[in-house]
């Protein structure tokens, strides 16, 4: 049998590290109020989408052989659509919302 | 095993890896729906609770840490599929069921204990929507623990062989698929939603 599997025992440590981090560095944040508005939302992005990061790369490992190119191609398709559904909603609701509700 | 049946073995494999990837992609964007779903209904309580009330941060910090221990259980089972540590697989499944099941476990209790409260998916939009994305993510924990155990028996009684060995790769990529998907339900929701 060929070995398919991919990934070491040591990348799913460090990514298992990481995630522990990035998840208690974001918990923090917010029990202890670090932040507050929008400081706290865009750091909260950010910590959000590096930890999927992690995961994606060193969990699932995304484009990091030849073979899954075609995985990265889908996986980019799918980040397309879902950024149109996203924009268009919120868009879409939110001047919806604007026009509608009476002026508090 | 002669060369060509192990080429015919490697391309099936990999033909229904993709195609598994490809099914988690179009999961991503159900996903994807029912989070714009929250973040549009997100403040109409209706005089009801806001997240910042009802959102017990501790308590999702606990369930955050149990899943994310799982997927790495998971994980590293796959380096023992390679060494065909039979044992080894099978225990380390079963941690990542039993985790999986403590998950699905706190889940089911903090939605009790928010019906007992009387702030059920009836009472708001916003408590409609976290509901429906909250407990479709658990739906599909749910689901991965009945195929984690019938692939504990798979392995059991057929032991490690290609067959096996495929539909464990894909349980894996979901597996990690469902932790990714909390983590987004973890900051958005919860964090954002807490603060």
């Amino acid at each position: 049998m060929t070995d398919i599997e991919h990934g070491s025992f040591k990348s799913y440590v460090l990514g298992f590290t990481l995630c522990i981090l990035l998840t208690l560095v974001a918990y923090f944040i917010v029990v202890k109020n670090l932040m507050t508005g929008l400081m706290l939302n865009i750091s909260l992005f950010i910590l959000g989408f590096s930890q999927a990061w992690v995961q994606l790369v060193l969990f699932l490992h995304l484009g990091k052989e030849s073979k899954s190119r075609s995985n990265l191609l889908i996986f980019l398709f799918m980040v397309l659509i879902l950024a149109i559904i996203f924009i268009g909603s919120l868009w879409i609701m939110f001047s919806l919302n604007s026009r509608v509700m009476p002026k508090m | 095993m002669t060369t060509d049946h192990l080429k015919h073995e490697t391309e099936n494999y990999n033909k229904t890896v993709f195609g598994f990837w490809v099914y988690l992609m179009t999961d991503c964007l159900l996903f994807g729906t029912l989070f714009v779903t929250y973040f549009v209904l997100q403040h109409s309580t209706f005089g009801g609770p806001s997240g910042k009330e009802i959102f017990s941060l501790p308590f999702i910090l606990t369930e955050t840490v149990v899943l994310l221990l799982s997927s790495f259980t998971c994980g590293i089972s796959g380096i023992s599929v390679n060494h065909h540590d039979k044992g080894r697989v099978i225990g380390l499944y079963l941690i990542t069921f039993l985790l999986g099941a403590t998950f699905v476990g706190m889940e089911l209790y903090e939605f009790t204990e928010l019906v007992k409260e009387g702030y059920s998916w009836k009472r708001s939009a916003f408590l409609s929507s976290y509901f429906t994305l909250v407990a479709t993510h658990g739906f599909h924990v749910s689901m991965g623990l009945i195929w984690i155990a019938v692939m504990i028996f798979q392995i059991y009684f057929k032991g490690l062989t290609w067959i096996v060995h495929k539909r464990l790769t894909c349980l894996r990529l979901f597996w990690h698929f469902l932790d990714v998907v909390w983590i987004f339900i973890f900051t958005f929701v919860y964090l954002m939603g807490a603060s």
